[in-house]
């Protein structure tokens, strides 16, 4: 029993690393624009099928190509912010929500009509790899995936807190019009900032690609994941998302033991409203 | 006046079309007027109160889920199920309402627990042997008006028709009531709503029941109709973004705004979902609905009616009135 809650634990700490990484980029984006982005799941599926399909293309391995596909959709966000959302910023919650809303829903129903309905897995070379250690089964591409997205995590925590761009970022999120006041281009700097926020939820899909067989409706079920993660770890704190996506994780993982796999997500939206109720600031966030 | 005119002379076509429309032409009208039902629910609440719900199938889904197991095990009439199911969705509502309002929850948090409610309710209907689990729930085809079935669409579409004609007079009825003022103050200033002594937590916690319930009579008549009831149709995430567009495309917070908006959406939709499929296209309704909200949001942020009543009051001078 104990080695099956361990193992469990780590299964769950490794998916956790993934979540962690699409719920920062979602953490972002929401700490600069005060924008909750409702397509962030899609983008993630964008992610997916451009991993999928240089790998069934070119032959070129997810732990390789996530690098393009999060450039192509660092890109596709950079558009989607200059031409749109940057329009939107200051609206309605309810209009800024059905804007994206609207977003997600093109993204979702174009690859379906480029890909088709069906769910496509892949095999990559480190597919069904593991070893063990201490009688615990670990699994190399879960392995291998988990150590990139916190590489990934930790650039971005670095780039945010070090760098020059990093620090017009913080302006812009703490104060648009004293940004701009220094001289800050602040609507460049949200175009970046949510080019990165989906180019991390892009490189989390790319991942997942290896992991899961995809599908062009996958995308709410990831937005939701992302979304409780980034109130579980407290709004705009990106810190607390990685922390958040750990616990998601191993919570969803451990909960295997008495439900149904397929009631897992259960666990996570009770954990949802558990938090909403008692600490909406979320573990990590001060309180307003 | 000249207002009320206008308005009986609509009637009566609508009275009228069954007369001349094909079967499938009354299909599309019969999804109109559904849509129209269910938008006119969430705009009580999200319309009016601004309090903004995703997760508003969970009351379609409760509304059927009742009437159709009352039916199935006491053979109890849809009609008088469609009430009980309107008052168990008004509990869920008043319930869910009472939580959220209770520790303050607004916004997009608000937005997020309709959401988890709508899913999690999803997830254990989906595993629950009763309701059919995974291949959903079938009614059989015993065509009477006690069953609220019917061989032709035609007693459909006055059902429907009804249904909504009643949800609009709701509406009206609240836009003049008390309840109705204490709603828009809500959405338009909570603070200064409370500071002028309104109950703001009771009303809202009413706002989501009745629109609960209201929603509710759609899925009693989308039971009905269709009859085959799956967690994932009918209480889904898609359900819910496909039903706050109509009234939003059409005015959210004005009475006819669903209707309107449904008028302009649903048969786009009919047509195109029956165009597209044709030709292995499935997807590009949705797609066009995405776009569609897009540019409604940007260029008319106040619905259609809004603009179509201006239109209209330049066509009825010297009635200046709403």
């Amino acid at each position: 029993m104990l080695l099956r809650v361990a193992q469990l634990t780590l299964m769950g700490v490794l998916a956790g690393g993934i979540y962690g990484l699409t719920a920062m980029g979602l953490s972002l984006i929401f700490g600069v624009m005060k924008v909750i982005n409702f397509a962030h799941g899609q983008l993630m599926v964008i992610g997916m099928f451009l991993t999928y399909w240089i790998l069934m293309t070119f032959g070129v391995d997810p732990i390789f190509s996530f690098l393009i596909a999060a450039l192509i959709v660092f890109s596709l966000g950079y558009f989607f912010q200059a031409l749109l959302i940057n329009r939107i910023i200051g609206f309605p919650v309810a209009s800024q929500v059905l804007v994206l809303i609207g977003l997600g829903l093109i993204i979702e129903n174009v690859l379906l009509l480029v890909f088709g309905p069906d769910h496509r897995s892949v095999n990559t070379s480190l597919s069904l790899k593991t070893f063990w250690v201490a009688g615990l089964m670990v699994d190399v591409a879960r392995l291998a995936t988990f150590v990139l997205a916190m590489a990934i995590a930790v650039s971005l925590f670095l780039f945010v807190k070090k760098t020059d761009a990093g620090r017009a970022l913080r302006a812009a999120a703490d104060n648009r019009l004293g940004a701009r006041l220094a001289g800050i281009n602040v609507n460049r700097v949200q175009n970046i900032c949510f080019g990165m926020g989906a180019a991390t939820a892009a490189a989390a899909g790319a991942f997942l690609t290896a992991l899961m067989p995809i599908n062009p409706h996958m995308g709410h079920t990831f937005t939701m994941t992302a979304f409780i993660i980034v109130i579980l770890g407290g709004m705009g704190n990106m810190k607390g998302a990685l922390v958040g996506g750990i616990i998601l994780g191993v919570a969803e993982a451990l909960s295997t033991l008495y439900l149904l796999p397929s009631l897992k997500q259960i666990v996570s939206f009770a954990i949802l409203i558990g938090i909403m109720l008692w600490r909406p600031q979320g573990l990590f966030g001060e309180k307003s | 006046m000249r207002k009320t005119l206008l308005l009986l002379i609509i009637l009566a076509i609508l009275l009228a079309i069954p007369l001349v429309a094909s079967s499938y032409v009354l299909g599309i009208f019969i999804m109109v007027f559904f849509f129209a039902l269910i938008g006119q629910g969430w705009n009580i609440l999200c319309g009016y109160t601004g309090h903004i719900s995703l997760g508003h199938s969970l009351f379609v889904g409760i509304g059927a889920y009742i009437s159709t197991c009352l039916y199935l095990s006491f053979g109890l009439t849809p009609w008088i199920g469609m009430i009980l199911g309107g008052s168990g969705a008004f509990l869920v509502g008043i319930l869910m309402g009472y939580l959220g309002f209770r520790f303050g929850i607004r916004g997009i948090y608000f937005v997020l627990l309709t959401i988890a409610f709508a899913e999690i309710s999803r997830l254990i209907a989906l595993h629950m042997q009763f309701l059919g689990s995974f291949s959903g729930l079938f009614l059989d085809f015993q065509p009477s008006f006690y069953n609220m079935q019917f061989r032709s669409n035609v007693p459909y579409y006055y059902v429907i028709l009804g249904l909504c004609i009643f949800s609009i007079v709701i509406v009206k009825a609240l836009e003049r009531s008390k309840m109705g003022l204490y709603f828009i103050a809500i959405r338009e200033s909570e603070e200064a709503a409370w500071s002028l002594g309104v109950n703001i937590f009771r009303y809202k916690v009413y706002a989501v029941g009745i629109s609960a319930f209201v929603t509710a009579l759609g899925g009693t008549f989308y039971a009905n109709y269709l009859f085959h009831l799956h967690p994932n149709g009918i209480m889904g995430v898609g359900l819910s973004i496909e039903l706050i567009l109509c009234p939003l495309i059409g005015g959210p917070g004005t009475a006819f705004g669903p209707l309107i908006g449904s008028f302009i959406l649903t048969p786009l939709a009919e047509i195109s979902r029956a165009y597209f499929s044709k030709g292995g296209l499935e997807g590009l309704h949705l797609a066009i609905y995405g776009f569609l909200t897009i540019l409604v949001v940007l260029f008319l942020p106040k619905g259609v009616s809004f603009y179509l009543q201006r239109l209209v009051e330049g066509f009825l001078p010297g009635n200046s009135s709403v």
